[in-house]
């Protein structure tokens, strides 16, 4: 590090730790330092993590990678850990974990994510045809206990299906980039070899490394891939022999993942193996009936729901929620839905999933969960 | 109460779908447009902000410090009015971002958000104009209804009316303390009061020592150009919204309404108190965004959630609902609003003409008042005896 940079990082810490203070945090009261950062640059912040778009590339024709330069306030991450990326779209924050794809050691400090665009995939699309270079995108810290251990096991063997491929590819490319001479066997399931995200970059990295044992397995008839079906255990003898003595991390799509598991879970290998449930199988409910039942986690009750709003049915499961004018104009009563539907009373508009509502004007569909 | 009572059970019903109708078709259209608004603005009053403090840091120029007090008071006013009160009220919460959202965001004034929200946004907005339920007719200092009972203090009405207004962030802050319950009715003790005034006394320290102390102490020598410079913004401000605010609900024929409407409230019925409880003033596109959009506060009590931004391009719907079914409108310039406000004030701190004693004047009936309380204790002995 010669002088002028070393002079520019203390003065650069110097400012951080200025900016930190308390004094700067009553000057800037009540609404931090951070909001008045981002009204001059975007990127600049105090907290958060912030990223910058560098690239956007399309590997194949359902997918998006992004490259991203976080701000300082990044503090890395473990090959495997997910981060989750908020996106402004139409005005409302989204957000959704992806899982950076890039080494470990890769030199310019910015990290690469791949999206795969599902058909209802809203912010996948997003990523895909609105995101361009020069965007700003919010990040949270790296998080996740799918990652690769600080001890580099002896043999590894990586199993992925579909956009599963992120959080292995990570995995790759860091042993690689540190010389590792173990033997890794990388097992991956598509649909089609145009499918196949990081095709031509495997295909170099097995060349290369001696190590490295790559099986493409197809699931389209016709393909020319190593294997062709489903997961079998038949595919196993064939592409890992050695699957016992193998350190194993899977990420893919749920029925996948369990036939994986039922094998290591026979062979009585279930903690050899390692696994990030990478889509969540959302359960599908078709009709707006009281059924199912309404969960408060913070207070850990449980109640079956009688269609009432959540607010009335949290009231008589003994709980006292903030509430106030109960019906709608005051949101003194928002609170935290972390998973499950809901109907607006006064619009009849369902919404799904991790959101804020107001449980005074909100009715469960099925079953819900709420973190009061 | 007249027109009040004169609408139909249908007529009401009515009216509540037609105003549902405008409600459910704003907040179904909500995105990209009203999250740019917020944030350009949001943006601006920092920017205003920060050149504020900075020219005040050259207060002892005068037109320094001038141009400062303008800025930082300008700043104060968007922070207050169109970003606090309105994201404060959860007309962004669907955007799902923190820094705008009703649960975390806190503003620029001594009042904490969970205080406010209980007085403005659930009691105020919820039993508009109800007496003895909504705090914000007179804030338990002024007498604004003829149907309030009147106390020799409301001959105070008019200097406390300007002393409100003054420091009127301060009496936000400790509105949900309800002082007068302590200092004159006497019906709270001293303790519950210090215990409420805790969290309010944390909050309203760090306003004082931000704008009074650090930032004075900033800049040095001139600190007493910036201790007054903030001084005279923040009294900018309180002058400002509490004026504006005052127009919204204090204009002389703005109804208050006794109790009883609130039991088995239809939503129609709601919605018709709010359009006879609030008044409307007229103005440009700055007066509307420096208002808070208050300027529409029939329009807000109608549909606080909504970004109000929006007010301005529904009130002419709710305006001819309000013909269609004869209710009245009550809009009029700043200027005659305001004066409205103060002659209520002024006729407000003497007794109002009872139908019994009405030509008897005023004073009898202080004297009548003050007798009456006089004998008050007298009789609570007779009766606990």
């Amino acid at each position: 590090m010669n002088a002028m940079t070393q002079t520019s990082s203390r003065f650069q810490q110097g400012l951080t730790r200025l900016l930190q203070s308390r004094v700067a945090d009553i000057l800037s009261y009540p609404h931090g330092v951070d909001r008045y950062l981002e009204v001059f640059n975007p990127l600049w912040s105090v907290n958060e993590v912030r990223a910058k778009v560098e690239a956007v590339r399309y590997l194949t024709e359902d997918s998006v990678t992004l490259t991203l330069r976080p701000n300082h306030n990044w503090e890395g991450f473990t090959p495997g850990q997910f981060v989750q990326l908020s996106v402004t779209i139409n005005g409302k924050r989204q957000t959704r974990c992806y899982s950076p794809a890039n080494s470990l050691h890769r030199a310019d400090g910015c990290i690469e994510l791949t999206a795969k665009v599902h058909a209802n995939g809203f912010v996948s699309r997003h990523l895909r045809e609105q995101l361009s270079v020069g965007d700003v995108v919010l990040l949270s810290q790296a998080d996740g206990e799918f990652a690769l251990p600080e001890q580099r096991p002896e043999q590894v063997l990586l199993i992925s299906g579909g956009s599963g491929i992120t959080p292995v590819m990570s995995m790759l490319r860091t042993l690689c980039d540190e010389g590792f001479s173990g033997p890794i066997t990388f097992l991956h399931y598509a649909n089609s070899a145009a499918d196949m995200i990081y095709a031509s970059e495997l295909d170099e990295i097995a060349r290369a490394h001696d190590n490295v044992t790559l099986v493409r397995c197809f699931n389209d008839e016709g393909e020319q891939g190593e294997l062709s079906g489903l997961f079998s255990r038949e595919h196993l003898y064939i592409a890992a022999p050695e699957f016992a003595q193998a350190t194993t991390f899977l990420c893919g799509p749920p029925p996948m993942m369990a036939a994986v598991e039922k094998v290591w879970e026979e062979d009585g290998l279930a903690e050899r193996l390692h696994k990030e449930q990478f889509t969540l199988a959302a359960p599908q409910i078709e009709s707006d009936s009281a059924e199912g039942e309404v969960r408060f986690v913070q207070s850990e009750k449980m109640a079956i729901n009688n269609g009432a709003t959540l607010l009335e049915q949290a009231e008589s499961a003994g709980l006292t929620p903030e509430s106030g004018c109960r019906m709608g104009i005051c949101h003194a009563c928002t609170c935290r839905k972390t998973a499950g539907e809901v109907r607006d009373i006064r619009t009849g508009e369902i919404t799904s999933g991790e959101e804020d509502i107001q449980i005074c004007v909100s009715v469960p569909v099925g079953t819900v969960t709420l973190d009061i | 109460m007249s027109i009040f009572s004169n609408l139909s059970a249908e007529q009401f019903e009515t009216i509540g779908q037609e105003l549902d109708a405008i409600r459910n078709r704003e907040m179904a259209d909500l995105g990209e447009e009203d999250a740019n608004y917020i944030r350009t603005l949001i943006k601006r009053q920092r920017r205003l902000e920060v050149a504020g403090r900075g020219l005040l840091m050259a207060g002892f120029l005068p037109p320094a410090w001038l141009a400062g007090v303008a800025c930082l008071s300008a700043s104060k006013i968007l922070d207050n009015m169109e970003i606090g009160h309105n994201v404060m009220h959860g007309q962004y919460d669907w955007m799902g971002d923190p820094a705008i959202n009703s649960k975390v965001f806190d503003w620029d004034n001594t009042c904490t958000n969970t205080a406010w929200k209980q007085t403005h946004n659930f009691e105020h907005h919820t039993f508009t104009n109800v007496l003895d339920k909504d705090h914000d007719i007179g804030y338990g200092i002024l007498r604004m209804s003829e149907d309030q009972e009147w106390e020799p203090r409301f001959l105070f009405n008019p200097i406390l009316a300007g002393i409100l207004a003054t420091f009127f962030q301060h009496f936000v802050a400790v509105q949900s303390l309800k002082l007068e319950d302590y200092l004159i009715y006497k019906t709270k003790t001293k303790e519950e009061v210090k215990a409420e005034f805790k969290p309010t006394w944390k909050k309203m320290r760090k306003q004082l020592v931000k704008d009074y102390l650090l930032f004075p102490a900033l800049a040095g020598p001139f600190a007493p150009f910036v201790f007054a410079g903030n001084m005279a913004a923040n009294v900018a401000r309180n002058l400002w919204s509490s004026q504006v605010i005052y127009n919204g609900h204090f204009p002389e024929e703005v109804e208050q309404f006794p109790e009883s409407v609130i039991e088995n409230e239809t939503r129609g019925q709601w919605y018709v108190r709010q359009l006879l409880g609030s008044a409307n003033f007229e103005g440009g596109r700055l007066m509307h965004v420096m208002s808070g959009n208050l300027s529409f506060q029939i329009e807000h009590h109608l549909f606080p959630d909504l970004p109000a931004h929006r007010y301005a391009r529904i009130a002419p719907e709710v305006r001819a609902i309000c013909e269609k079914h004869g209710l009245p409108y009550n809009t009029g310039s700043f200027v005659k609003q305001s004066l409205s406000v103060w002659k209520r004030i002024f006729k407000l701190s003497l007794p109002s003409k009872t139908e019994g004693g009405s030509k008897n004047g005023p004073l009898n009936g202080l004297r009548a008042k003050v007798v009456s309380l006089t004998r008050e204790p007298e009789s609570e002995t007779r009766k606990a005896a």
